[in-house]
């Protein structure tokens, strides 16, 4: 049995899951204020009665990040960057308190400039006058060595309620986005720790002694007490959660699309062997990009109730929406006015939506149904179009060594899955378009909540070993380790499999969860004056977002 | 957040599987750094910088340019056909209208491949440039096109190649021959009989610094590429005048090279030469990257430069000037000067042994030209190398005049193939390449 639980920024809603089916579903809003009487309210009912020794696990999806980014509802947060040279400071800084500081770590993580501890006491006496309680530190290459992210930190952290430090946000090189990241780290860090405790609390009053989960933007689980540290893994959650449920339904191993169709958007996800595709760099939010590693979507703006227009001798659907499809009191046409009309669907009046349409038909010249039947292949030609663009951006995604140009295998997607309003009566015109079998999930909304409670715990790791100097550090994990001029590559595969089991294991991993990935192994002779002065290895190993082990199924097809 | 600036195309293919040999300068790291240092600015979450995966290279598009002893397949890898097709693409985005300028961060080089190819010299094995130029010319009718080669070492590749084509500018600063590979590229270099003036070379003395690199930018390159009025400007971007490369002698810095592109204005950087990897290619590429994308580039330093350790001798500025004033005269003369070098000569004809320093290889050849006032004039080629291939090419220049043509058609059909290894017959306006072997 597992309890899932959506805090969401109204309502809060939970499911009991048990052989993966819903048992139960329970819906109250949401005071962020008194937390812990929302989640108590909606889980009163649903586990009135239950043996909760047969509870296995709690998971939890959360808006209450993503909001706050949203809405503005973040603590003032100073920045100290240590930028060294290459992009300005005006390009580079976030808002009125990021401050710069001379030091400097170069690409292979070696201090190049000091860091003067002076401006440091100076900017930590702005903070103090202004009240400043919440910090971020970032340096440039900071994640090949935190040496002087850590020095900063030192200075300054008795006086800061809590201080964000770059090189822990991920072990990707990225300073800008390390930057914004470790901003919206630190301005939702409180908001964030107060739902933490609220949770725990709860938790308490219940007294579960399962794991408790919650859901982060890559569509895996992160044990709820480390991931206070950090609160922005668990930013745009939301559209993993559906994701996750698209996997928990299909658990087939082949390339596939995901399409979830709703009222103003249609959003877009791929799968590669099964998997769904993350972010190459990080995921974006509010205009900021950030280093979060989360699942690959794509968000246009067409879905059942855009508005449909005739202009210009053309037929426009989107990207407005101006309200419900017409059959439902909707001021304009829409493109489920059109499927209504067309009987796909037997909802709303019939009446109504043929009227709107009839509207348009007038423009075209054309009968009504012939004009639904245009307005429903626009539609579905327009989503399919830009399908068959990401596709080909992902298959066109560029690659740095003559293998990859030659070898690489190219996404070839064999299944459509789609949910949403729309999914049951477009879905074979999609899948048609697409040349590929689709597939609707039956309760799409149960799927979102199932995907969310068997979704594994995910993490990576990243090393770089260079024997010329004598170091392995992986910066993220703060380790730097001494190595002999004979590390292989082989062995810093070893010790990057053993670091993200452990980083698994405290995350949160069942040992049976843990299914490792080498992402990226490279090795590189360093040559200095013509001789040979070391090796440079450069490893990346992950676990992929996925199911727990001992749910995978693959029969949920209708 | 960001500031927006012209729209800039960035083809990067470091080729992290492919060397020369395992210490080569031209081996697996020689990008690694910079990929760790363009990554790191997060250059490429700018919206007007926008990262292509290269194209690749045909064969056809190699035989447009070079005469391949035996043939392509032989003298190039794979890398080759891609850093070549990286260049195209390059060319391809900004004559698309996709983006406004574009740089092509490949390797392995090219600059040094001339125009009979028997193996690798100076690194390089076929003409990236030039092969990006003709595939351009081909397929969007470009005429005019400036090469502005502003690598360490004197594009004589380049110069070869365009030596004989009056539509082709080709300028190449680099430190002067007397001091360094190849030894070539004196201001005397001027260019063959119907193309006077457009080969220009600008040696430059060890120790030159940004100011010397300005200098000649300022008065002697923009004031000819004024008067040249070219469709289509080229930087081949070596990064090998900066003051720590292991292999030159220059004092060119970061800020100097982001400064220069920002003047030159390049609507094509490819990359060539460059070998201090680790403490000038980072900073150098992401200058250029920004000077070509209009963002602000005034914190791109290397984090050792001090300003006295890079400055240059009062001499070397003396030295410069003189030198530039001689270079722009001989430009400003150019027409006078064909009277009084071909006179009433028919043909023109020079010798040439070339040493192909990265195979080993010895070449001797006779270029053999047609005087025209109407197109580049016909060439004639006739090369042997020691490794005991002797071969024949007849190329008709690309807009030909119809006479050349005609001569060319005929000296082709007259020609004992058995005399030769390989003849071969290169037609640029037809795009045809033929080969005949005595096999």
């Amino acid at each position: 049995m597992i309890l899932g639980i959506d805090v969401g920024g109204t309502h809060t809603d939970a499911v009991l899951i048990e052989d993966l089916k819903v048992k139960k579903k329970a819906k109250s809003p949401t005071d962020e204020k008194n937390l812990i009487n929302s989640l108590l309210d909606v889980t009163s009912e649903l586990l009135k009665g239950e043996n909760l020794e047969k509870l296995k696990r709690v998971v939890l999806s959360t808006t209450i990040s993503t909001n706050a980014i949203v809405q503005n509802k973040t603590d003032r947060t100073g920045l100290i960057l240590v930028s060294g040279p290459g992009l300005p400071p005006s390009l580079l800084r976030i808002n009125e308190d990021t401050c710069f500081i001379s030091g400097y770590i170069n690409h292979r993580g070696i201090e190049i400039k000091t860091i003067d501890q002076n401006e440091v006491f100076e900017i930590g006496n702005y903070f103090k006058e202004k009240g400043i309680q919440h910090a971020g530190i970032v340096g440039k290459f900071s994640t090949r060595n935190p040496c002087q992210e850590m020095t900063i930190k030192d200075i300054i952290c008795d006086q800061m309620r809590h201080v964000s430090l770059g090189h822990r946000m991920s072990g990707r090189l990225n300073f800008p986005r390390r930057i914004s990241t470790t901003y919206l780290n630190a301005a939702i860090w409180d908001r964030y720790n107060d739902f933490v405790n609220q949770v725990l609390n709860f938790v308490c009053q219940w007294g579960f002694k399962v794991p408790v989960y919650i859901l982060k933007a890559d569509g895996g689980t992160v044990d709820i007490t480390p991931s206070v540290e950090l609160p922005v893994l668990t930013i745009l959650s939301g559209p993993a959660a559906s994701i996750m449920g698209i996997v928990s339904m299909f658990d087939r191993r082949e390339d596939a699309i995901a399409l979830d169709i709703g009222g103003t958007t249609t959003d877009i996800a791929i799968f590669a062997d099964g998997v769904p595709l993350l972010e190459a760099f990080g995921v974006t939010i509010n205009g900021y990009k950030t280093l979060i590693r989360g699942l690959r979507t794509k968000s246009i703006g067409i879905g059942g109730d855009s508005m449909v227009k005739f202009e210009n001798n053309q037929i426009i659907i989107g990207p407005e929406r101006e309200g419900p499809a017409a059959a439902f009191g909707g001021p304009y046409p829409t493109p489920t006015d059109a499927m209504i009309v067309l009987g796909m669907t037997s909802i709303g009046d019939r009446e109504k939506a043929a009227k709107a349409i009839a509207e348009i038909a007038a423009k075209m010249n054309r009968s009504v149904m012939e004009t639904a039947q245009i307005i429903v292949d626009n539609t579905c030609k327009e989503i399919v179009s830009h399908v068959t663009d990401m596709i080909e951006e992902i298959n066109n995604k560029p690659v740095y060594t003559i293998h990859e140009m030659f070898e690489v295998k190219k996404l070839n997607p064999k299944a459509l899955y789609v949910v949403g309003g729309p999914a049951q009566s477009i879905h074979g015109i999609l899948g048609k378009l697409l040349g590929c079998p689709a597939y609707v999930p039956e309760h799409a909304e149960v799927a979102n909540a199932i995907g969310a409670a068997l979704a594994r715990t995910t993490a990576e790791v990243t090393i770089l070993a260079d024997t010329e100097r004598g170091t392995l550090s992986i910066g993220q994990e703060d380790i730097q380790n001494a190595i002999p001029s004979t590390f292989s590559r082989e062995d810093a595969i070893n010790v990057a499999i053993q670091k993200l089991k452990e980083k698994a294991v405290n995350l949160g991993a069942r040992e049976e969860d843990i299914e490792i990935e080498i992402v990226e192994c490279q090795e590189f002779n360093m040559v200095r004056q013509y001789y040979k002065a070391g090796k440079n290895i450069r490893v990346k190993v992950q676990i992929k977002p996925g199911l727990i082990a001992g749910y995978k199924r693959g029969n949920g097809i209708c | 957040m960001l500031k927006k600036g012209r729209k800039t195309g960035l083809v990067f293919f470091p080729a992290f599987d492919w060397a020369i040999s395992p210490t080569h300068p031209e081996r697996e790291e020689r990008l690694l750094y910079t990929q760790d240092q363009v990554f790191e600015e997060g250059l490429l979450d700018f919206d007007n910088i926008i990262e292509y995966k290269p194209g690749i290279a045909t064969t056809d598009d190699i035989n447009r340019v070079h005469i391949c002893v035996p043939d392509a397949a032989t003298v190039i890898t794979e890398s080759h056909l891609i850093s070549a097709g990286g260049a195209i693409t390059a060319a391809e985005k900004v004559l698309k209208g996709e983006v406004d300028n574009a740089f092509a961060l490949v390797r392995p080089p090219g600059h040094h491949a001339m125009l009979v190819v028997h193996g690798a010299r100076g690194f390089c094995n076929i003409n990236i440039e030039a092969i990006m130029i003709e595939y351009i010319r081909k397929n969007y009718g470009l005429k005019k096109i400036a090469v502005v080669d502003t690598d360490c070492h004197h594009g004589d590749g380049t110069q070869d190649i365009y030596w004989n084509d009056p539509n082709v500018l080709c300028i190449s600063m680099h430190q002067d021959g007397r001091t360094l590979y190849p030894g070539s590229g004196f201001q005397e270099e001027f260019g063959g009989p119907n193309a006077l003036g457009t080969t220009i070379n600008i040696p430059l003395p060890p120790g030159t610094s940004d100011e010397g690199f300005l200098y000649v930018l300022d008065q002697v390159v923009l004031p000819i590429l004024d008067e040249f009025k070219p469709d289509l400007v080229i930087n081949s971007a070596g990064q090998d005048n900066h003051y720590t490369d292991p292999i030159t002698n220059m004092r060119f810095t970061a800020q100097g090279y982001a400064l220069l592109n920002e003047k030159l204005s390049p609507d094509i950087a490819v990359l060539e030469g460059g070998y201090s990897i680790e403490n000038a290619l980072p900073y150098v590429n992401v200058g250029i990257i920004l000077a070509m994308a209009g963002l602000d580039y005034s914190h791109v330093r290397e984090p050792d430069f001090n300003l006295d350790a890079v400055k240059q001798s009062d001499e070397i500025s003396r030295y410069i000037k003189q030198e530039a004033t001689q270079i722009y005269s001989r430009w400003k003369n150019r027409v006078p000067l064909k009277k009084s070098l071909v006179g009433n000569a028919r043909y023109s004809k020079r010798k040439k042994n070339i040493y192909y320093d990265t195979d080993g290889i010895r070449e001797h050849q006779e270029e053999t030209v047609r005087v025209c006032d109407g197109c580049g004039g016909l060439v004639l080629i006739d090369s042997t190398s020691d490794r005991g291939n002797r071969i024949f090419a007849i190329i008709i220049p690309r807009t030909s005049c119809p006479d050349c043509r005609q001569h060319g058609e005929e000296i082709y059909a007259l020609t004992n193939k058995r005399e030769y290894h390989y003849v071969y017959f290169q037609d640029k306006d037809k795009d045809i390449f033929l080969v005949d072997s005595r096999g």
